[in-house]
């Protein structure tokens, strides 16, 4: 059985050349191979959304892609969002909402916020809603999510 | 704590049709088809399958994609993903009932992975896409090595997660013809919440009424996680051809649904209540279709 194989992936615009068995998850090499731990890694069957990353701008659970199929595709995690110490609004929104409770959901929550702006600037309450209805807060701080989303995405109105 | 890793696998990644029917002939049941994984995957981490082989479809460019015309309606490619059929326009503006069927399932991060194949070679009896596509009328495409074949999707499911698909064929398209005037669909899901959950009961309904949107001209009606199988309430269709639709003959049907269903208890539902939600979502379904058509000019 071959057991590794060299692959590229190009993780929030890097490129990365990587020896991996076929059968890693993408959250297992971004988080133990490239050391991204940003990326949470829960119930590991795709019901939690923690894992979420962006593939090609899309979210996707990534513990239940194969890193060897992710090649070829533009993968952004958490730590793509800033440039440096400045955040990006999503983030700074979920701050100044304290949207952010024991933090464990919080890269999938604001990786789901960001696919649904990216597509949707001016989201309804009921679009935030669904944009984040895969990615469970045991802290149950919905609510304030929400509201960080809709806040957002007035903040980045204003920006523009 | 459910933190397993996948069991090891050899990985085939095949770029063609005759490339994968080699692969399947080569490997047989000790092989499993890779499509969107949202099943696989968790299947193979809890050890409940250990393939020594893997086959990713996913590059298999035949596959893939959505196309309409007038002629023929609408073709989805097997591998298409939930997401792409619920982002695409002709099948929210011209085939709602499957658009509402895909914009309620699972969650949007398993929707871009998931695809339509998938979850019809499934066969699991609460699948959604069944049966919006069963009212639609649609078909699917079925290849072998050297077979080629046509069959309804209303004949494709045998029993839970059975289908007619034999070890060395393969879906590879949906085919759903266009619909006729006046004619319009709906499929309401009960869940237990409002994502990421399986179907307690799905409801498909589907009318076609008369030059004067009227009579009922054409009637489906396709419950899910009811049956073994995706099923058609055949004699509460026959009780409205020909008639007008109003309240009372759209309970009446509704119940008579509910006798033909044949729901089980389990975890997420008692079979009791899945009754009662076959009746009142069949209700519901016919009165919103009827006057959806009647409304649009």
């Amino acid at each position: 059985m071959k057991r590794r194989e060299e692959i590229k992936l190009k993780v929030n615009g890097i490129e990365y050349i990587v020896e991996i068995e076929p059968w890693r998850t993408l959250v297992e090499v971004l988080r133990e191979t490239l050391g991204l731990t940003g990326t949470k890694k829960s119930c590991n069957e795709g019901e939690c959304g923690a894992c979420t990353v962006l593939m090609n701008g899309k979210p996707v659970a990534s513990c239940l892609v194969l890193a060897i199929d992710a090649q070829g595709k533009d993968i952004t995690t958490i730590e793509g969002l800033s440039e440096g110490e400045k955040l990006h609004p999503i983030q700074e929104a979920f701050l100044k909402y304290g949207a952010i409770q024991c933090g464990f959901c919080t890269p999938g929550m604001v990786i789901s916020a960001k696919a649904l702006l990216d597509r949707n600037p001016k989201p309804t309450v009921l679009e935030a809603r669904k944009a984040i209805s895969g990615n469970l807060c045991r802290c149950t701080g919905y609510q304030h999510i929400v509201d960080a989303i809709i806040g957002a995405s007035k903040m980045m109105e204003k920006k523009e | 704590m459910f933190i397993k890793r996948l069991p090891q696998f050899e990985y085939h990644y095949p770029k063609s049709l005759p490339e994968l029917f080699s692969l399947m002939a080569k490997y047989g049941d000790k092989a499993k088809l890779l499509a969107g994984g949202t099943d696989l995957l968790v299947s193979m981490k809890k050890r409940e399958i250990s393939p020594d082989h893997l086959i990713n479809l996913k590059e298999i460019p035949e596959l893939k994609g959505i196309s309409f015309n007038e002629r023929e309606g609408l073709r989805i490619g097997a591998l298409t993903t939930i997401d792409e059929i619920e982002q695409s326009e002709i099948v929210k503006n011209r085939y709602q009932i499957l658009w509402e069927a895909v914009s309620v399932m699972a969650s949007p991060q398993i929707r871009t992975l998931g695809t339509i194949g998938g979850n019809l070679a499934s066969a699991i009896p609460s699948a959604d896409t069944a049966p919006p596509l069963i009212a639609l009328g649609a078909s699917l495409t079925i290849k072998g090595i050297s077979s080629e074949r046509k069959c309804l999707v209303e004949e494709f499911f045998k029993g839970p997660g059975e289908s007619v698909l034999k070890t060395d064929e393969i879906l590879t398209e949906i085919r759903i013809p266009v619909p006729p005037e006046r004619s319009a669909g709906t499929y309401l899901k009960m869940m237990r919440r409002n994502a990421l959950d399986l179907a307690i009961v799905g409801v498909a309904t589907f009318l076609k009424l008369d030059r004067d949107k009227k009579i009922c001209e054409d009637v489906k009606i396709v419950l899910g996680a009811v049956a073994p199988t995706p099923i058609r309430a055949i004699r509460a269709e026959k009780l409205l051809i020909g008639k007008e639709l109003n309240e009372a003959i759209a309970d009446e049907a509704g119940r008579i649904a509910s006798e033909e269903s044949k729901p089980i208890s389990d975890v997420r539902a008692s079979k009791e209540y899945r009754k009662t939600l076959v009746h009142v979502l069949t209700r519901r379904g016919l009165i919103k279709v009827n006057s959806m058509i009647r409304e649009r000019s």
